[in-house]
């Protein structure tokens, strides 16, 4: 049954017994989703059965909180309110130039962990110090940690980019073992997170983390290894295509990934210097055959510089654009790619790809201001990841403001990293994907992003704002202050307009725009004004909140405000929607 | 019934939350470490449900002192009901004539009235009010927990690992209508299992979810209610439970047309269903009437009716359900809601924020007596003047949890922090009485015995005089306002006349009321101090 089928047969409810069976189209299903009926459509009224054919031609439909707060869901972890007012008073170029503004590089992670028994004293970075067989575990856990504040405070797309590599070019970081390796490798995919995709091969080939994960350093002109070759085509680069004949992939064959692999011999990573080198008399100096795929081009020794041909090579088939494009649309907009979707947007990302030769900042604004990307069946269509959820709620509700200060690097890291783990309890543990093909969410059909979905992981992120609500919240005990991470309301609210603010349905909308991918049911309005003021009249709240603005420091009034915002925003939370981006 | 059957099948708890119908479904349940401690055999069926009445009821409309007719009349002519048209249920007190179903109620014995039922110091927010009534505190003390919530989470901290369990697979609590009572807070983790609305609930048994768009968005909503709704752990244990028994009272309205009497419907279905749920938390709101409560002339019409009688239709309904059901003896209920409202009416035919208020108590196993006496009304009541606090709202908290699920005094005191006069709300039949519980069922509102002030009016200090009967005995003396003042005595008495020193020198000149409670007795005297 094909997704059109599918949609067109259950307009009103879907009704597949189980959701484990609901039927899927493979990636590249064949059928548009065109005829589709919105029955929420947005306020523009921009929904139409002709605009689910769009493609990456330039939207120039309505701009408001709609499309800003869209665009600033998919390009950062959850815009924060006034980013989300400040974009939607721009126009969408203004944004996607902010958005694409090269940032410094951050300070680097530094030792926050008191049972990291190592001569780095607290606060002091350990980026370039040596390798320490009792610190590299609680390096690593620094780096993840400083990883996930660095997503939280981005407010460009060079994190939500920096994940993106990191998904592509997998290099799992506690299984590496070396902080240094890592932080290393973090920061190439940080600088050329809006780069060039060619580039960032060829470095990440020769990358120390990259050598030891895949086994590049021990690879020899006697016993080459092929693993680095085959992720490189499979994963990396070209993609595997649908095989013909067993061994031939159609975008390349096994002799080629024995081919590659003799042209990457002679690699090794050095721990001292930090640094992937390369030594002759490792190295296969034979001329390497390829296929048919590659035009049966062959590749002469050219010693330390052999692997950049190998890349060129591989770089001029117009597939390996169209796969890294498949893999971005999957990351900004949808899992679903069906034929014209494949027609209409890939192609045309992959030919600006080309043309720009590998640059993909070209492409990413192409795909962010086209007119497929705003199109209505676009918006709100993403489950969150876990990492997308637990950062986008800490930025959505601004609770950076209750974590301690970087001065204290121990409360800093300590709760930092309690926040960062509750990705892992979701099966996202940041820095390691399960495997080198990265997290199964992103290319694992029928279910895609639906992985994230289960028993466990709705348990972790509802009891990850419980605890953040709860009675002591998350406690930071060990070295430094002691520190309790609760979430407070009152400051995101009071920060509201006051006719915001102190009007109940203007206060659950501006939430809800915050909060959810698409507006609220009349029904769900009224469940949640039931949560904000059980069975009172809507003028209540606004006495009670004024009541508060006029004692802001009476401790009993801010208790009852605080209680009913925080089951409004419990509840929010709790809606199915939420899981949405 | 034994402690440790209420124990073994009542537990703390966390929030296990999932969606249905789009809401949020919470669940808490059952220890099956303390299940295995107590050696669980036996299941409690004792069932409390909890009605909220959001907003504030106007006490003063709903039971009508007709002692105080003309105090009435002069303080709110404009919506008080003509006597005649009072339902009476004793030659002093009668129901508004919108609770026929509550008169009948009372006079099948299945109906107990707590007279001026509060807490020391009213609090005119909604929101601090509530959090008081569901927190258990002290007016001045800010609670984050509510009071199930605590004594759930003392008995079984280890909730929800390894919840549900084969010996206890159902919720300890639903909350049903709205979102979780926050009564039911525990110190770490919400308790409540909550089911929205009847859609919610029937969605829940039938596996459905809200419709949602036909796009890719509507798409993975609907996987992702079906995973929430599959992921909620109580959701098989209810929906086996609604699938054994079905309604069998023909006095409930069609659905729709009185949220609480939909509420009350699912809670008897589950109790006859067998699902071993303790406690159920139900809600109708709308008691907020500062406008028009009533529609004038007789003011027998008007919102304030309207929910009087959406209150007294659902709780007969109920009571008849469970009867026919077979359960009516393991069911007993009782509303609440945050603060009464002020004795003096306003120009618009509504009333505004007030302190004590009565409130029922229902079921067969309920002592169907009046408890304490009419509210002391001012002859000619202030836009300030209040109903002053005869009942603590803790003392009815703590006397049903004694009576009705066993628990000792000492986890009582720490539940609500000390201890709080007994009060023989329900009847009960076992050993561990208080010697008050020995009230017979038919024994009305009875004054405390020899009251006396005197001197009154009074300068600095004044001797109060009664008879105790050896019970705990709160003598309080509150402003006109209803804002408790002094506190004279708080503990237990000896039985026997009691001779009180009262200092008021630190009062105000004005009228107050020096208040006397042991038991349901209560009584007050208006007392004036003079300078």
């Amino acid at each position: 049954m094909n997704r059109r089928a599918f949609l067109e047969k259950n307009t009103a409810v879907f009704t597949a017994p189980v959701a484990s069976t609901l039927p899927k189209v493979a990636a590249t299903g064949p059928t548009p989703p065109d005829g589709v009926e919105l029955s929420n459509s947005l306020d523009d009224g921009s929904a139409s059965a002709a605009r689910t054919m769009a493609g990456l031609g330039a939207y120039t439909g309505p701009w408001g909180p709609v499309q800003a707060a869209h665009l600033l869901r998919r390009a950062l972890f959850g815009p924060t309110r006034t980013e989300i007012v400040t974009a939607a008073g721009s126009s969408m170029a203004q944004v996607l130039d902010g958005l694409f503004t090269p940032t410094p590089a951050p300070a680097p992670p530094v030792r926050g962990f008191v049972f990291d028994f190592t001569n780095v004293p607290m606060g002091e970075t350990w980026v370039t110090q040596g390798w320490n067989p009792f610190s590299e575990g609680w390096r690593t856990l620094s780096l993840r940690t400083w990883w996930m504040a660095q997503m939280v405070e981005s407010k460009t797309l060079v994190e939500k980019m920096t994940l993106f590599w990191h998904n592509h070019f997998v290099v799992g970081l506690d299984s590496i073992g070396d902080g240094r390796y890592s932080y290393r490798y973090l920061t190439l995919l940080r600088q050329n997170a809006l780069g060039n995709f060619k580039q960032l091969t060829k470095d990440i080939t020769v990358e120390p983390a990259m050598l030891k994960y895949l086994n590049g350093n021990g690879s020899t002109a006697g016993a080459p290894n092929e693993n680095y070759a085959r992720e490189l085509l499979e994963l990396f680069t070209i993609g595997k295509g649908l095989v013909t004949v067993p061994g031939n992939y159609t975008n390349y064959t096994e002799s080629d990934v024995q081919a590659a692999a003799k042209v990457l011999t002679g690699w090794q990573d050095n721990g001292t210097t930090l640094s992937g080198y390369f030594t002759a008399a490792r190295h296969d100096t034979s001329t390497k055959q390829f296929s048919s795929a590659f035009g049966n081009r062959t590749i002469a020794d050219q010693g330390d510089q052999e692997y950049k041909a190998l890349i060129d090579m591989i770089f001029d088939q117009a597939e390996t654009a169209r796969f890294l494009c498949r893999k971005l649309y999957r990351w900004f907009v949808y899992y679903t790619i069906d034929a014209t979707t494949e027609q209409n947007v890939i192609e045309p990302m992959a030919q600006l790809l080309i043309q720009n030769n590998y640059n993909v900042a070209p492409v990413l604004r192409a795909l962010l201001s086209s007119e497929h990307f705003y199109d209505a069946v676009n918006l709100g269509c993403m489950i969150k990841s876990p990492i997308d959820y637990i950062a986008s709620m800490t930025r959505q509700l601004e609770m950076q403001r209750f974590f301690p200060p970087a001065t204290d690097p121990a409360a800093y890291y300590g709760q930092w990293s309690a926040v960062m783990n509750q990705t892992g309890a979701q099966d996202q543990s940041l820095g390691n994907p399960p495997n080198v093909a990265g997290w199964p969410a992103y290319w694992q059909a029928p279910q895609y992003s639906e992985l994230w979905i289960n028993a466990t992981s709705l348990r972790v992120r509802t009891q990850h704002f419980d605890i953040l609500t709860g009675f002591t919240g998350y406690v930071h005990l060990l070295g430094g202050a002691v520190h309790f991470l609760k979430f407070d309301p009152l400051p995101l609210v009071a920060s509201l307009p006051a006719t915001v603010a102190s009007k109940s349905d203007a206060l659950i909308a501006e939430l809800a725009l915050l909060l959810l991918p698409q507006p609220l049911s009349p029904k769900q309005l009224l469940y949640l004004t039931n949560a904000l003021i059980p069975g009172l009249p809507k003028f209540e709240w606004t006495k009670e909140w004024n009541d508060y603005v006029a004692n802001p420091t009476n401790g009993v009034i801010q208790g009852g405000v605080r209680a009913k915002l925080l089951a409004l925003i419990r509840e929010m939370t709790e809606l199915a929607e939420y899981q949405l981006s | 019934m034994k402690r440790r059957h209420f124990l073994q099948t009542t537990a703390a708890a966390t929030v296990l939350p999932t969606l249905l119908g789009g809401f949020s479904i919470q669940a808490y349940g059952y220890s099956p470490k303390l299940a295995a401690l107590t050696n669980a055999a036996t299941a409690s069926d004792k069932v409390l449900v909890l009605i909220e009445l959001n907003g504030g009821n106007d006490g003063c409309n709903t039971v009508i002192s007709l002692d105080q007719y003309s105090a009435l009349m002069a303080a709110r002519a404009n919506i008080t009901i003509p006597e005649s048209l009072v339902l009476r249920l004793t030659p002093a007190t009668g129901l508004h004539p919108a609770m026929t179903g509550l008169k009948s109620l009372y006079d099948n014995q299945k109906l107990g009235i707590v007279q001026s039922m509060g807490f020391p110091n009213p609090d005119y927010s909604h929101f601090r009010s509530a959090e008081i009534i569901n927190s258990g505190s002290d007016s001045n003390v800010v609670l984050n927990t509510g009071w199930a919530g605590r004594y759930l989470d003392g008995e079984y901290t280890d909730y929800p690992n390894g919840y549900p369990s084969a010996q206890n697979p159902d919720p300890l609590a639903l909350t049903i209508g709205g979102t979780v009572s926050s009564s039911l807070q525990g110190p770490k983790l919400n308790m409540g299992m909550a089911i929205t609305d009847a859609t919610s609930f029937n969605q829940l048994v039938t596996g459905d979810v809200e419709p949602a768009p036909a796009t890719p968005y509507g798409y993975e909503l609907t996987f992702i209610r079906r995973m929430k709704s599959q992921s909620q752990v109580y959701g098989p244990a209810i929906k086996q439970a609604a699938a054994k028994a079905a309604n069998l009272s023909p006095l409930y309205p069609a659905a729709g047309q009185n949220t609480l009497a939909d509420q009350l419907k699912i809670v008897a279905q589950l109790v006859a269903g067998g699902l071993q749920t303790r406690m159920y938390v139900c809600n109708l709101g709308g008691f907020d009437t500062h406008l028009a409560q009533t529609l004038g002339g007789t003011n027998t019409t008007g919102g304030h009716a309207e929910l009087l009688n959406k209150l007294s239709i659902a709780i007969a309904a109920f009571q008849d359900d469970l009867s026919r059901l077979g359960v009516q003896d393991r069911v007993v209920g009782m509303t609440y809601s945050e603060f009464g409202r002020r004795v003096r009416s306003n120009a618009g035919l509504g009333t505004d924020h007030g302190a004590a208020a009565p409130m029922f108590v229902f079921g067969s196993k309920v002592n169907p007596i009046i408890h304490g006496t009419n509210p002391i009304l001012p002859t000619n009541a202030g836009v300030d003047d209040n109903v002053a606090m005869q009942f603590d709202f803790r003392s009815i908290y703590s006397s049903v949890l004694k009576d009705w699920f066993q628990v000792p005094q000492s986890t009582l005191d720490g539940i609500f922090g000390r201890s709080f006069p007994y009060v023989p709300v329900l009847l009960q039949s076992t050993a561990s009485r208080s010697p008050l519980a020995k009230t017979s069922p038919n024994e009305a509102h009875r004054d405390v015995q020899n009251f006396s002030v005197y001197p009154n009016p009074v300068h600095d200090q004044a001797t109060v005089t009664f008879e105790a009967d050896g019970g705990h005995v709160q003598v309080l003396v509150f402003n006109h306002i209803g804002r408790e003042v002094l506190r004279v005595v708080d503990r237990t008495l000896e039985r026997g006349q009691q001779q009180l020193k009262l200092d008021v020198s630190t009062l105000a000149p004005g009228p107050y009321y020096c208040h006397v409670q042991e038991g349901s007795h209560v009584s007050a005297r208006l007392l004036t101090v003079v300078k």
